[in-house]
């Protein structure tokens, strides 16, 4: 039980995509002057927000049910540690997409995905509640991108530091050996 | 007799005129509302505007004999960001400056079923003017009669935003309104 099954493997890869995409995209849209390409890029960056959403969400219930594998040896502080930067990782996660589709409907604005399938409606227009909820989407997406950056620099200090087999368990596409 | 004819004729205009209800004012006061519903790329926005007055003078004993008039503030429109508040107030999109209003003013109303009319009238939005066909279900509550309806329009007969937007807004944008009769 040396690496991460194949599904959570896929799931990482692919949240860990989008959301370097929806804060690439969200950092570009909200600079630009208005324009289609702007509301486009709105459009864009919501869809990718409610995939991060369910995929985070399939995650969760994925490793809720599949035991990860343990962590390599390492002080009890660091152990303490990894799980919390984990845990704050996933609250994260599910806080981002869920104040932006909040923010997006308080503004009036629903969100259609692609276009085409119409998600609930969570709140009415408010916009006083609009503009509290673009600081906390902003927070979040502050404090979302610099725990990315200390899980990467985490990842990378364990794979060429302490040359463990704490990042190969989450490159290896070999699956679960139990 | 043909002077009599006369009389009588204008004495029925008269208690017509007389009988017919005190024109109802509605606007935001009165609880009404007027939104425009936007799309782009399949997110329909509805879109409120602030600012509007209208009178309307309904019999329901004689229909055809009512008259509607609303006149809408165009930069009252919200769309919910003060940016595009700002850029549809643009000369490519309202031109709220030089065109202030957005009419619409009732030529002729056609009785429907109970409780519903036609109204036929023209609609002046940037200085163009078309005709339009609006249906329109009345109902009376304990607020006021109240006036339902909603019509479809082209952005583009009215040269309502710049082309460059049409592959992320489409022109159609309907129009809603639920007008509550004050005195």
């Amino acid at each position: 039980m040396k690496h991460y099954t194949r599904t959570a493997v896929a799931l990482h890869w692919l949240i860990a995509l989008l959301v370097l995409g929806a804060l690439c995209v969200g950092w570009t849209m909200t600079s630009m002057a208005i324009s289609p390409a702007k509301l486009k890029l709105f459009n864009y960056h919501k869809w990718v927000g409610v995939t991060v959403l369910a995929l985070v969400l399939l995650r969760i219930c994925w490793r809720l049910t599949h035991r990860p594998p343990p962590l390599e040896p390492m002080p009890r502080w660091q152990q303490f540690a990894a799980h919390a930067g984990h845990l704050l990782l996933y609250m994260l996660l599910l806080a981002m997409p869920v104040s932006g589709w909040l923010y997006s409907n308080a503004t009036g604005y629903p969100i259609v995905f692609l276009g085409k399938i119409p998600l609930p409606t969570l709140l009415g227009r408010d916009k006083a509640l609009a503009a509290q909820l673009v600081e906390v989407h902003h927070v979040l997406a502050i404090v979302l991108a610099a725990t990315v950056v200390l899980h990467v620099l985490a990842a990378l200090q364990h794979h060429f530091i302490h040359k463990d087999r704490t990042l190969r368990r989450m490159l290896s596409w070999r699956g679960r050996q139990d | 007799m043909i002077s009599r004819q006369w009389i009588s004729a204008a004495f029925l205009g008269l208690a017509s005129t007389l009988l017919m209800a005190a024109p109802l004012n509605v606007g935001p006061a009165t609880k009404s509302t007027v939104t425009a519903t936007f799309k782009q790329e399949g997110v329909a926005v509805d879109c409120p505007f602030t600012a509007f007055k209208g009178t309307i003078s309904y019999d329901p004993a004689n229909v055809a004999a009512s008259t509607a008039l609303l006149e809408v503030d165009m930069a009252s429109l919200d769309i919910g960001d003060p940016g595009y508040n700002a850029e549809v107030r643009k000369k490519s999109w309202f031109d709220s400056a030089a065109f202030p209003k957005g009419v619409f003013k009732s030529t002729a109303i056609k009785a429907g079923a109970a409780g519903k009319f036609e109204a036929t009238g023209t609609l002046t939005i940037k200085g163009r003017v078309l005709t339009i066909v609006v249906p329109v279900v009345v109902s009376n509550t304990p607020a006021g009669t109240v006036f339902d309806g909603s019509f479809v329009m082209s952005r583009k007969a009215f040269g309502i935003g710049d082309p460059i937007w049409e592959d992320a807004i489409d022109d159609k944008v309907t129009v809603k309104f639920h007008l509550v009769g004050g005195k």
